[in-house]
């Protein structure tokens, strides 16, 4: 049966992740590629790196990034944050990404998601969203959901779709950082309107959150960054928690 | 050892070339026909789609190669189902080294699969070692149906072809290099074969 995936998310600057993490037996907590070995031995399923630097340097230093982690693990990880072309994307792949992750670009230039999909396969192209509800629409947020758009939630999602996106990784903005859980009711809608997986970020704050994405909210995958990096949940403690509970995951 | 990865342009092939590092050998990457042919071992890579994979194999000649070959040949992924008989995706005929066909998964299930499943009735020497119902990892929208030349098995809407096995060839679905120890457990045992 096809497990319910965990992913941890890990912001990256310069080549250094960012937000405090609280790793004691970490020696250098600002290595991405030693947070992501712990990650991958503790059971995650995938890993996802966000840059969020904005230098000219960032192209080089991120595929050298890259390069490094892809060396050292074996599990499937995304790399998203400002991929704006086909040859951002084809670096990153080169230097041993599995998949990349757009978001902004893409709403800008819905095309980029046909070129991306027509040069690579759906199979590595990850469309992320950041959605939060205004006077109860769902809105399309840009820039790390500081900028709004006036393209609706679902009606950007099924076009995504349409236009040959593997998977899409939602993040409700109105969740992120609260910790009281994830915005499982667009998810079901999500992931009832569309037939490609749906990944719910934003909101985890405990196991019992995860049951509920996974239950609830019909989420295919759950990504979350502070809960793991500060070691309240335990990858391999909430899988054991959620197999409990019914749901399928690989341990 | 010299290990070839078939390098014809349809892929992300580097994160295999990192697996073949970490087990302790070294992997070149190659579309040279004499370069395959004397290989000890012979990865067959592909990611993206069908038709246009299968075009590239002709443009360097190596759909003519790929089935003489006599030593242990790996196919991964689309490598595998380029392996098969044809493919509904882009109606293309593939290299024929096993006799099923690849089809489009039904709508009762999300296409793509990703993420990782559980393989079942292993039954090659390429599973030496490894448990029923394992977890490996998988992205695919097209699958071969179960059939004589399968040596695991995957559920996903329908029971279908996680390996296939004829002779000298191995053929996954899935992705060893991205399958954590199993993964690289398979890999190892391919290369000892």
């Amino acid at each position: 049966m096809l497990a319910k995936r965990i992913i941890p998310c890990l912001d990256i600057k310069d080549g250094r992740t960012v937000k405090g993490i609280n790793f004691v037996d970490l020696r250098d907590a600002g290595d991405p590629v030693e947070l992501a070995e712990i990650y991958s031995r503790e059971g995650a399923d995938e890993l996802v790196f966000l840059d969020i630097s904005a230098t000219e340097q960032k192209r080089k230093t991120l595929a050298d990034l890259v390069y490094r982690i892809g060396e050292k693990i074996n599990i499937p990880f995304t790399v998203g944050g400002g991929i704006s072309s086909v040859k951002d994307v084809d670096i990153l792949l080169q230097n041993g990404a599995d998949k990349v992750s757009v978001n902004s670009s893409a709403v800008k230039n819905p095309r980029l998601i046909n070129d991306l999909v027509a040069k690579f396969g759906s199979q590595c192209i990850v469309v992320a969203i950041d959605a939060k509800q205004i006077d109860g629409k769902w809105t399309v947020h840009l820039v790390g959901g500081k900028v709004p758009t006036e393209l609706d939630l679902f009606d950007w999602a099924k076009e995504v779709e349409r236009r040959g996106a593997g998977e899409i990784l939602f993040t409700s903005m109105d969740n992120d950082g609260t910790k009281d859980g994830f915005a499982n009711e667009a998810l079901a809608r999500l992931s009832t309107e569309l037939n490609i997986p749906i990944i719910a970020s934003g909101g985890a704050g405990n196991m019992q959150h995860f049951t509920d994405t996974f239950v609830k909210g019909k989420a295919d995958a759950a990504l979350a960054a502070s809960v793991f990096h500060f070691k309240e949940i335990e990858i391999n403690d909430l899988k054991k928690e959620l197999q409990k509970e019914g749901i399928p995951v690989r341990l | 050892m010299k290990i070839v990865i078939i390098n014809y342009g349809a892929g992300n092939i580097q994160s295999i070339k990192f697996a073949i590092k970490r087990l302790g050998h070294t992997a070149i990457l190659s579309n040279d026909v004499e370069e395959i042919r004397n290989a000890d071992r012979v990865i067959f890579p592909g990611v993206g789609e069908a038709s246009s994979a299968m075009a590239k194999l002709w443009e360097s000649g190596l759909h003519d190669l790929i089935p003489s070959l006599k030593q242990p040949v790996l196919g991964i992924c689309l490598g595998m189902q380029l392996m098969c008989n044809a493919s509904e995706e882009g109606g293309t005929e593939g290299l024929g080294i096993f006799d099923v066909n690849v089809l489009k998964f039904g709508t009762t299930v999300k296409v793509p699969q990703i993420g990782w499943n559980q393989i079942t009735n292993l039954k090659s020497q390429l599973f030496k070692g490894i448990n029923e119902k394992e977890h490996i990892y998988l992205v695919h929208s097209f699958y071969a149906p179960v059939c004589a030349e399968t040596i695991a098995e995957c559920e996903y809407g329908s029971r279908y072809s996680a390996a296939l096995q004829k002779d000298n060839f191995y053929a996954t679905q899935f992705h060893p290099e991205k399958s954590s120890t199993v993964g690289e457990n398979i890999l190892f045992n391919f290369l000892k074969m």
